[in-house]
């Protein structure tokens, strides 16, 4: 049963994409949409991705101190960690599941409602390849957005590491530099587009399908946009471990 | 013309429709009527394709439906408009928006042109200066108009309307008919119409089909009506006893 279910909604799923990745009725209809969730999901997104990096950072700076405490490791290894910790894993990872509660759900409701107000029927009626329409934008977007989104709490992270290690006194402003600076791999930051990148595609599609093939009423919408977060924070881990296996293999 | 060949339609074990056969005329305000609950917005979804048969034909013109992929499904419902049940304007655009909508996915015309055209059709369902309100703004018959307006921007050949006048008061429901009856024949249009409003029958009824019990139970136009001693016809045109006086001294007469 389960087995079937998972066939079923995979099916669909697959199915959804190859529809919505199709040539648009009108190119300039399209763009105006992705302009306009490209906007949602950055400027919308930008303070709550910023905020969540400064403690990423600040977090990782001050349990490191700990943990490393009387041991043998050189104090600068701090910037070191924190760089390399929130490219490879941290920024990319936490956004993304905070991305897959903000805008995923949002996206799903948005879907859900314009299907059970009969909005997609009436856009189908007119013609309106609607799986393009609604969903392809959106991917679009987040596929633009979403790594920049990443970068940014990247950048933010350190920054954050900065302001509760050395204003704290923790450690000095040159051993946090100098950590920064140290051992650095371009790849992870390669590592860091790609988990960006792969994120971005699950939790919009993922939340897009939610919402798409809604049923019923208010309840099931609710129980839709829940599970768009649900299911793309699962996606997004397995994912997660996924790439990394491959990439650092 | 639209034709309908023997539609069969279950939801799991609930028999909806069962051998539905027939026809929609150009020109022509086509009505299907019957009780909440016989099946008229399914019959309705079917000929559009929202859902499929479960078995049986929808022809357009001399074009097999549902034998049509998805492509070709779209071209002929770009010739399609339809007033929904709840008319289902775009919450999130302005009136003008909503009735642009069409033209700016499926049409070339400068901005200059969607406008006129935008202003013809809010016009021709009399509705002015409502441009840059929001679909929640206006009134429910208005948003009807809007919905209407909306569906003849792209010049349809084919006209569906899911009870147009649901929820309005009798005055503005005959105003609606006959604006969708005269729109119809002033461009050919097929229209199809769901409706369970016996004025509608009897105003705008050119021809018309009665759903009972998953199948046609009637068939006629609005003259038809007083004359015909079909009981189910009889049942839901006349179904309060005043009603029923009122046809009594009518066919003495
Ligand atoms: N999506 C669906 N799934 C299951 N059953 C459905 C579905 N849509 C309609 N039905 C069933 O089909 C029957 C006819 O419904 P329909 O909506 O066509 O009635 P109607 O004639 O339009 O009524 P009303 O005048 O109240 O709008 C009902 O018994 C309904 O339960
Ligand atoms: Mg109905």
């Amino acid at each position: 049963m389960f087995f079937k279910n998972f066939l079923f909604h995979m099916g669909r799923y697959t199915m959804m994409l190859g529809t919505s990745f199709s040539r648009p009725e009108k190119y300039y209809m399209y763009y105006k949409e992705t302009m306009r969730q490209m906007n949602d999901i950055g400027i919308g997104s930008l303070v709550i991705v910023g905020l969540i990096a400064i403690f990423i950072g600040a977090v990782t700076a001050v349990q490191f101190l700990y943990q490393l405490d009387g041991t043998l490791v050189p104090v600068y290894y701090i910037g070191y960690i924190i760089r390399d910790s929130t490219i490879i894993e941290l920024a990319p990872t936490i956004t993304c599941l905070v991305l897959a509660g903000k805008v995923g759900s949002n996206m799903a409701a948005e879907i859900g409602g314009m299907r059970q107000k009969e909005h997609i029927d009436a856009m189908e009626i007119m013609g309106v390849n609607t799986a393009a329409y609604l969903i392809m934008p959106k991917i679009i977007a987040a596929l633009v957005v979403i790594p920049l989104l990443v970068a940014i709490a990247a950048f933010v992270s350190v920054i954050g590491g900065y302001l509760a290690a050395v204003p704290t006194g923790l450690m000095s402003d040159a051993e946090y530099i100098q950590g920064v600076r140290s051992f650095f791999e371009p790849f992870n930051v390669v590592m860091m587009f790609v988990k960006a990148l792969v994120f971005a595609f699950l939790l919009t599609s993922i939340s897009c399908y939610q919402g798409y093939y809604v049923r019923g009423g208010s309840i099931e919408l609710g129980q839709a946009s829940t599970n768009a977060v649900v299911f793309s924070d699962i996606m997004i881990l397995l994912a997660d471990y996924i790439i990394a296996v491959l990439l650092t293999g | 013309m639209i034709r309908a060949e023997n539609i069969f339609k279950s939801f799991e074990d609930n028999e909806v429709l069962k051998g539905i056969s027939t026809e929609f005329f150009p020109g022509k305000t086509n009505l299907i009527i019957g009780r909440s609950g016989a099946g008229k917005t399914v019959l309705l979804k079917l000929l559009i394709g929202l859902l499929k048969p479960t078995t049986g034909k929808v022809f357009y013109d001399k074009v097999d439906f549902f034998s049509l992929g998805k492509k070709e499904i779209r071209t002929i419902r770009m010739q399609v408009g339809m007033l929904f049940q709840a008319s289902a304007l775009f919450d999130s655009m302005t009136v003008e928006e909503n009735i642009r909508f069409p033209l700016d996915m499926f049409t070339n015309m400068t901005w200059k042109e969607k406008k006129d055209r935008v202003n013809f059709c809010l016009e021709r369902v009399s509705l002015g200066k409502v441009n840059d309100n929001y679909p929640s703004e206006i009134s429910g018959g208005m948003q009807k108009r809007v919905g209407i307006a909306r569906a003849i921007v792209l010049n349809p050949k084919y006209l569906f309307c899911d009870e147009p006048n649901s929820g309005l008061d009798p005055k503005t429901s005959i105003v609606i008919d006959e604006l969708i009856h005269d729109i119809t024949i002033e461009n050919n249009i097929t229209t199809v119409i769901n409706t369970h409003d016996m004025n509608s029958v009897m105003e705008i009824g050119d021809n018309v089909i009665l759903l009972y019990q998953g199948q046609i139970a009637w068939r006629g136009n609005r003259d038809d009506v007083l004359h015909s001693d079909n009981e189910v016809l009889h049942d839901f045109m006349f179904a309060s006893p005043f009603l029923q006086q009122l046809r009594d001294s009518a066919l003495q007469k």
